[in-house]
């Protein structure tokens, strides 16, 4: 564990930390597949996610969990700074095949100051206009 | 027919190492579009106080999620993977991995329950380095659907 070099004392509960919002298309799921290990066709098939239900290909959780995370990376410069991360997963990041794809739009805020000079941070993602993570938190180590 | 809540508790062994290169890292990193140095450029990780490029707060999941899956093709648990979904994810971490890190994950089943005609599973991923010393805790719940019908 390292500490951020953002300091503890300077920092208020509400306050909010530069918001994202990032492009996801088809080629990006393919590459997140491939890095990961996570081939699973709902996400790069569209004929295998409608046979399953599913209005389209949807996005890895996983890989809307690490772009979540980097709203929160970017501020504390370090990302060894994280203590915990935790998100649920609500609704699938729906990515189609038009040109355009998904986009992923990332806010958050300091929730709460906690012991330690420690701070819990809450982020919020949405993409088209449906919160796609809950409970989507970290805890992370200021100096 | 719902998971048996007697699975509770069942462990794993752990599993063989798993070598993190440098450029697994940098291939991971530049999946999720992320452009932090801290991630490619050992000074650039120097400069933080790491002793190499470490990897983002999600990648200790392509290394959990290979583990889990003894439990995932456990034969007595039988879980029908075809119906499972990625309910949540979270991870505490005593410190980031690292390039050159030899990794180890010990599985266990933290919790099994039924709601609303799904089965919940809660899978811990403790993941160690080659010293035995704790890096990071993965805890995932997986959510298999009821069939259609019941």
């Amino acid at each position: 564990m390292t500490a951020a070099r953002i300091s503890y004392d300077e920092v208020e509960v509400g306050l909010e930390l530069p918001s994202r919002t990032f492009p996801v298309q088809r080629a990006a799921l393919v590459q997140y597949a491939g890095a990961s290990g996570d081939f699973n066709p709902i996400h790069w098939n569209e004929r295998f996610a409608k046979q399953v239900g599913l209005p389209d290909v949807i996005a890895h959780g996983m890989f809307t969990m690490a772009e979540a995370a980097r709203v929160v990376t970017d501020w504390l410069g370090d990302p060894g700074a994280i203590v915990e991360y935790g998100v649920r997963f609500t609704k699938p990041v729906v990515v189609p095949d038009d040109g355009q794809g998904a986009s992923i739009e990332v806010s958050a805020k300091v929730a709460a100051k906690l012991d330690d000079r420690r701070v819990r941070v809450d982020i919020t993602a949405t993409s088209a206009g449906q919160k796609v993570l809950g409970m989507s938190r970290a805890v992370v180590q200021l100096s | 027919m719902p998971l048996d809540p007697s699975f509770i508790g069942r462990s794993y062994p752990p599993t063989p190492a798993y070598e993190v290169g440098r450029e697994k890292i940098r291939e991971f990193a530049e999946a999720i579009g992320d452009p932090n140095p801290v991630y490619t450029d050992p000074e650039a990780a120097k400069a933080l106080g790491h002793s190499d490029v470490i990897a983002p707060p999600t990648f200790p999941f392509v290394i959990t999620y290979r583990a889990a899956a003894q439990v995932v093709a456990d034969p007595e648990l039988a879980l029908d993977y075809s119906r499972v979904v990625h309910g949540d994810q979270k991870f505490t971490y005593t410190r980031p991995v690292r390039a050159g890190d030899r990794l180890s994950v010990s599985v266990s089943i933290d919790g099994i329950k039924s709601l609303a005609g799904n089965d919940i599973l809660s899978v811990r991923g403790e993941v160690y380095g080659e010293g035995g010393d704790h890096v990071v805790t993965a805890l995932m719940t997986l959510v298999s659907r009821a069939p259609e019908g019941d």
